[in-house]
């Protein structure tokens, strides 16, 4: 048993409680271990995605208790690839807010950067539902103390619709844990996708409502219309880093229904169906349809960005509901891609603002380094609008594909395509306001540019989407053979159920009622 | 026993989104905890209601209630309990500062950027 596979949860957790208190008033130390703590982060998880790759799963049974009744830690394609992301995100998420003095203006910015890391890279590898509650809390309570960091009144009542949304939807995730729970008495995920295809086909009412309100909490984390309100404000006020780094928050819901609804709930099993055609794919159009048209109506710079985000969950969702093994394939692609391209466009609204009085779309004098700013903001446009030649567009492209032979072809293609033309609309207008007006505005440039590094992290992600478009064949590869395995979950629920640890002798059906 | 137990967890989660929809900050507070109480009820439940009987081994006794769903209610209560919290400041916080407890954003605001 690899204990490696729990290494992204414990060092993240150990490294907060250090930094709130032995570094608590130093702030060049928690920089130092925050960093340190993140690039061994991606060192692990690339390990960890290395030994993934070949197929086998990983997995970590907590004090080695055997896995219906002890909480397990799995990792296969899926997971591992999903904790590579984030880190590598994080790092470049932190890069900016260290240079650009973001950590500094507050109390405890690495520590509850830590503390989210650790409840992010936990939900992407718990293989329980309950477990997974807990990480969503864990990621929940850091990102409460993120999204307030700084403070100020406005971001203050921002967070407190934050909360409240978020608070509403764990309350529904307990809900419908209970109803799992009272249908199944399991929660380990393996151990549940063996008990659901057991359920008689007259007694199913509980496990549908459970698994309703499942995806409905797993909805309302990946942001999906109607919910999807708490988003725009949210994400605009708080602090550009750590928008950016929520930038991956929306995709956990999106991997929670992934995970969920292939290993426990697949399309094939009679008690949910019609569950993804007739609700979810209808919700993510207008998901997509919605974000863009948002993109062109907002007034602010972060707000667009904000929109930008939903629409583009709206395009996973779309190729996620399609639950077939090409849809899944394209949206893991453009999951890559769209956390990428989001956070670069946070910390570009984030490099506006800092020469400026405000976001507002209107035309005022030119910022400092504008050159730079601008051309970093017409690539990261280009990226989020899915135009060629970056991965926006290849990923639009396959989710095109995967989406080419069912019976909402139409739909998908006319909302899929029409709400690009609108996104492109939207970002040329505000680029062109930003950037071109503000040469016929008058005034004198008081405020310093940013600093390098800062350059550096947003050039940094605009990097990792030039090597996504480049090495598109490799990845799109990657992303079909964890879509095989997410459709062939057999090796995943034997090696769960069947590793043998502590209790695993035969008194399994002791919890069944 | 079934009966009161699931009308409380009905008036609970009743009451519970009415006050929710309220929009006002201390209302809203309040229809959460009245919400997580429900669950935290449903989730003890979740194991079957069986009255007067252990959860954990002893001698010479043959049935048992189910443990785990006291566990996870357990969880649930701690979390939730520290999640009123936070939000109790954060509401009052925001209070403070913009002299309104309107949960959702207000007409004059909106004037001013959001679309």
């Amino acid at each position: 048993m690899t204990h490696w596979l729990i290494a992204p949860v414990v060092l993240p957790a150990m490294l907060a409680p250090f930094i709130v208190l032995a570094a608590r008033y130093h702030i060049g130390i928690q920089r130092v271990f925050s960093l340190a703590g993140v690039l061994m982060l991606i060192g692990i998880s690339g390990g960890l995605a290395w030994a993934a790759a070949d197929g086998t799963v990983m997995l970590y049974q907590l004090g080695d208790w055997a896995a219906p009744f002890g909480i397990v830690l799995v990792g296969d394609r899926l997971s591992t690839m999903m904790v590579l992301l984030t880190v590598v995100l994080a790092l470049f998420v932190l890069i900016y807010a260290i240079s650009s003095g973001w950590d500094n203006r507050g109390r405890h910015f690495h520590a509850l950067f830590q503390f989210q890391l650790m409840g992010i890279l936990g939900a992407f590898l718990t293989g329980d539902l309950f477990n997974l509650f807990v990480f969503f809390e864990v990621l929940l309570i850091a990102s409460y103390g993120l999204m307030i960091h700084a403070g100020g009144t406005k971001r203050l009542r921002a967070g407190v619709q934050y909360v409240l949304f978020n608070l509403i939807g764990s309350t529904l995730f307990l809900f419908a844990l209970g109803a799992i729970y009272a249908e199944t008495g399991t929660l380990n995920m393996a151990d549940l996708a063996n008990r659901v295809g057991l359920i008689s086909a007259d007694e199913t009412v509980g496990i549908r409502l459970a698994a309703v309100l499942l995806l409905l909490v797993f909805a309302i984390k990946a942001a999906v219309v109607p919910l999807h309100f708490w988003l725009p404000s949210s994400y605009a006020e708080a602090p550009a880093p750590v928008a950016a780094l929520f930038a991956i928050m929306t995709k956990v819901g999106a991997y929670a229904i992934i995970r969920v609804y292939t290993l426990i709930f697949p399309p094939d099993v009679a008690v949910t169906a019609g569950l993804h055609d007739t609700w979810l794919l209808p919700a993510a159009l207008i998901s997509l349809a919605i974000g863009m048209i948002g993109v062109l109506a907002a007034k602010k710079l972060d707000r667009l960005v904000a929109f930008s985000i939903i629409g583009s969950m709206g395009m996973v969702m779309v190729s996620i509901a399609l639950f077939t093994p090409a849809g899944i394939a394209a949206a893991l692609y453009y999951i890559v891609h769209s956390t990428l391209a989001g956070a670069a466009l946070f910390l570009i609204s984030d490099l506006v603002r800092a020469g400026r009085a405000n976001l507002d779309l209107t035309a005022q004098p030119p910022i400092a380094g504008a050159t730079l700013t601008a051309g970093l903001y017409f690539v990261g446009a280009i990226a989020m609008a899915g135009l060629p030649p970056l991965s926006g567009f290849l990923g639009k492209l396959l989710v095109l594909d995967a989406g080419f032979d069912t019976d909402l072809m139409v739909w998908i293609w006319a909302i899929v395509l029409g709400s690009s033309l609108i996104s492109v609309v939207g970002f040329a207008r505000a680029g062109s306001i930003l950037f071109w007006k503000a040469k016929s505005v008058e005034g004198d440039q008081t405020v310093p540019p940013p600093a390098t590094m800062s350059y550096v992290a947003v050039g940094g992600l605009i990097a990792l989407l030039v090597a996504h478009t480049v090495l598109a064949g490799q990845m799109h590869r990657y992303t079909n053979s964890i879509a095989a395995q997410l459709f062939a979950p057999a090796p995943y629920i034997s090696t769960v159920v069947d590793t043998p640890g502590k209790l695993s002798d035969g008194t399994k059906t002791e919890e069944d009622h | 026993m079934e009966l009161l137990i699931a009308s409380a967890i009905g008036v609970l989660t009743a009451a519970g989104i009415y006050l929710v929809l309220r929009l006002r900050t201390f209302p809203v507070i309040l229809g959460i905890s009245l919400l997580t109480y429900a669950v935290n009820v449903f989730l003890f439940t979740s194991g079957r209601v069986a009255v007067g009987v252990p959860p954990v081994l002893r001698d010479d006794i043959t049935t048992y209630t189910d443990p785990l769903p006291q566990a996870l209610v357990l969880t649930a209560i701690v979390i939730s309990f520290g999640m009123t919290a936070v939000v109790v400041m954060i509401g009052l916080g925001a209070f403070l500062g913009s002299d309104d407890d309107h949960v959702d954003d207000q007409p004059n605001d909106r004037s001013e950027g959001t679309s």
